[in-house]
């Protein structure tokens, strides 16, 4: 078979080829086919869920929650950076790349998610639980919060815990308040539009909402869209999904990734080296010999070869 | 004068006999290599619909039936996007298409599918529905474990909204572009057993 | 809303094998990869015996 350079201009024999007609029918097709697929098969749209749905509709998990910021047992009072220095957050090998990053969101979880909200209501009673809040020592509010969100933790499905002899200080009445202001959809305007009155940044309500213990993450996992149910790749309803993101879905399937605290860190540290990898395949000695090992192309240019074969 | 340097070179660079030919080698005759130009076309297909999106606005799909038309020609496409395009690269890995100084070629291909990987991602971020509040709340985590999280802040939909509708797609443009014209450039790669290696 | 001729607005399938489990309409994507890169291969190209009196045999 004639050789040719695979670098010089192409001087072999040739087809007459219109450009231009290829990409008009492949836009003609494409658009019909997309057309048709969205005229029969539509797509998802599963409502938003608000402060105030949560609250209506697992009133004794956004009790929790609430009595949680206070305690800073939640999440996102748990973090580290980029929102506080409650913990380093992940690390690669020796590496705390969370750490070093900083804190450059900062929130304060009692006081961003349950206390500056209450205040922005000009009420009495919340006013009053607040100057008690904010008049006490971190032990104090500590221990207050801490033994009330546990009572409710215990109390299952409770929304309030009666407290006659004041142990849990100023919590209850600030717990009930933000329940009530949930419930009137007043805190998820407070919430959204703490740091500008236009807002497009959803940063605190969605921080405080994927706090929930049970309600959100439940929600998700009706959805198969949990961690562990391969969530990443799937979509609401019975829609296909991001089916490109099986590899990065799939460490998270498997241990050491599944059960580590660095799991995060270490999935897109790998999906980062694998992902150079692939760009660098031409380069990678074994690698780029593949496709001759394994001849698929003479599939692809069996035309070829044979109609090369015969002028030989 | 430099200036007219710089337009001699373009010119030289970019020959209309390149760009736009009338035929091509003999053994460009497989099904394979439509998929590069069926990507293409359900690229076009995205812009086309999300430009209708951006005209009304984000919100704009919840409300009105036209919108969530839009919304699902948006939706389809990208799933025919990410189909071609994978077979497509199927295709040049079986071909082995970074053969003859065709490196570049295989390296802007490859960007192309991970800044389109990203660029779905930020526009899943925007539906403002369930989903793309479970999407956030939960891809944040990946960007503050590697440090980006305050820089890319899934939970700030304005950020992903200007990314997904102009920075992402201008990106993608400029690397889909040089990724046709290097194609164009050197040529389709010949046949394995035809090639002197 | 969700208008649409064939609904797919209800809970998905998941097949499950092992750890693996995934939805019927991402398996149906990633089956139809398959399925094109396979009809790709195999289907054979038109043009090629009709082109031979018109294409060129090119500089030699």
């Amino acid at each position: 078979m004639k050789k040719y350079d695979p670098t010089k201009k192409w001087t072999g024999p040739t087809r007459p080829y219109d450009l231009i007609k290829e990409a008009t029918i492949a836009f003609v097709v494409v658009a019909l086919l997309s057309i048709s697929l969205a005229a029969l098969l539509s797509s998802p749209d599963e409502k938003a869920v608000t402060l105030q749905s949560w609250s209506t509709s697992a009133p004794a998990d956004f009790v929790q929650t609430a009595a949680g910021e206070l305690a800073g047992s939640t999440t996102s009072a748990q973090y580290g950076p980029p929102y506080n220095t409650a913990a380093d957050g992940q690390q690669l090998g020796p590496l705390k790349v969370q750490k070093i990053a900083g804190v450059r969101i900062p929130i304060n979880s009692a006081q961003d998610f349950v206390i500056k909200p209450l205040g922005t209501l000009n009420d009495s009673t919340a006013n009053a639980a607040i100057a008690q809040w904010n008049g006490a020592t971190e032990n104090q509010q500590s221990t207050w919060a801490t033994s009330y969100a546990d009572a409710l933790t215990k109390a299952s499905s409770a929304v309030a815990i009666a407290d006659p002899t004041g142990k849990f200080g100023p919590v209850p009445t600030l717990v009930s308040s933000l329940y009530s202001m949930a419930k009137s959809g007043a805190l998820d305007g407070a919430l959204t539009t703490s740091d500008s009155p236009l807002p497009t940044n959803f940063t605190k309500p969605l921080l405080f909402l994927a706090d929930s213990g049970s309600y959100f993450p439940g929600l998700a996992d009706a959805q198969h869209l949990s961690g562990d149910q391969w969530g990443v790749m799937n979509e609401t309803g019975s829609w296909p999904g991001q089916s490109w993101l099986w590899l990065y879905s799939f460490w998270y399937q498997i241990d050491p990734f599944k059960s580590s605290g660095n799991a995060d860190i270490l999935v897109m540290s790998l999906m980062g080296l694998l992902s150079l990898g692939f760009v660098l395949i031409p380069f990678f000695p074994i690698l780029h010999r593949i496709p001759e090992r394994i001849p698929i192309h003479r599939i692809i240019w069996r035309d070829w070869y044979r109609s090369e074969r015969k002028n030989d | 004068m430099w200036t007219v340097r710089v337009r001699k070179a373009t010119l030289e660079k970019f020959e209309p006999e390149d760009l736009l030919p009338d035929s091509q080698p003999a053994y460009v005759s497989s099904w394979i290599y439509v998929f590069g130009v069926l990507t293409i076309a359900a690229f076009m297909m995205l812009i086309i619909s999300g430009l209708v999106l951006t005209l009304e606005g984000p919100a704009w799909w919840h409300t009105s039936k036209y919108g969530h038309f839009f919304n699902s020609l948006h939706l389809w496409n990208v799933e025919l996007f990410f189909l071609f395009m994978v077979v497509h690269l199927w295709g040049k890995f079986w071909m082995a298409a970074w053969r003859g100084k065709r490196t570049m070629t295989w390296v802007t291909g490859c960007v192309a599918f991970f800044a389109s990987i990203f660029t779905g991602f930020t526009g899943y971020l925007i539906q403002t529905n369930f989903d793309s509040q479970w999407i956030a709340t939960q891809a944040k985590d990946g960007f503050n474990a590697v440090g980006i999280g305050a820089y890319f802040n899934a939970l700030n939909t304005g950020q992903a909204l200007l990314i997904h509708v102009s920075l992402l797609p201008i990106a993608l443009g400029v690397i889909v572009v040089a990724h046709v014209i290097l194609v164009r450039k050197k040529g389709v790669v010949p046949p394995i057993e035809s090639s002197l290696e | 809303m969700v208008l649409s001729l064939i609904n797919l607005n209800h809970p998905a399938h998941y097949i499950s094998v092992g750890s693996l489990s995934v939805s019927l309409g991402n398996l149906i994507m990633v089956l139809m990869a398959f399925v094109l890169f396979g009809l790709a291969l195999a289907l054979p190209f038109p043009g090629h015996k009709s082109d031979d009196s018109k294409s060129k045999k090119g500089g030699e």
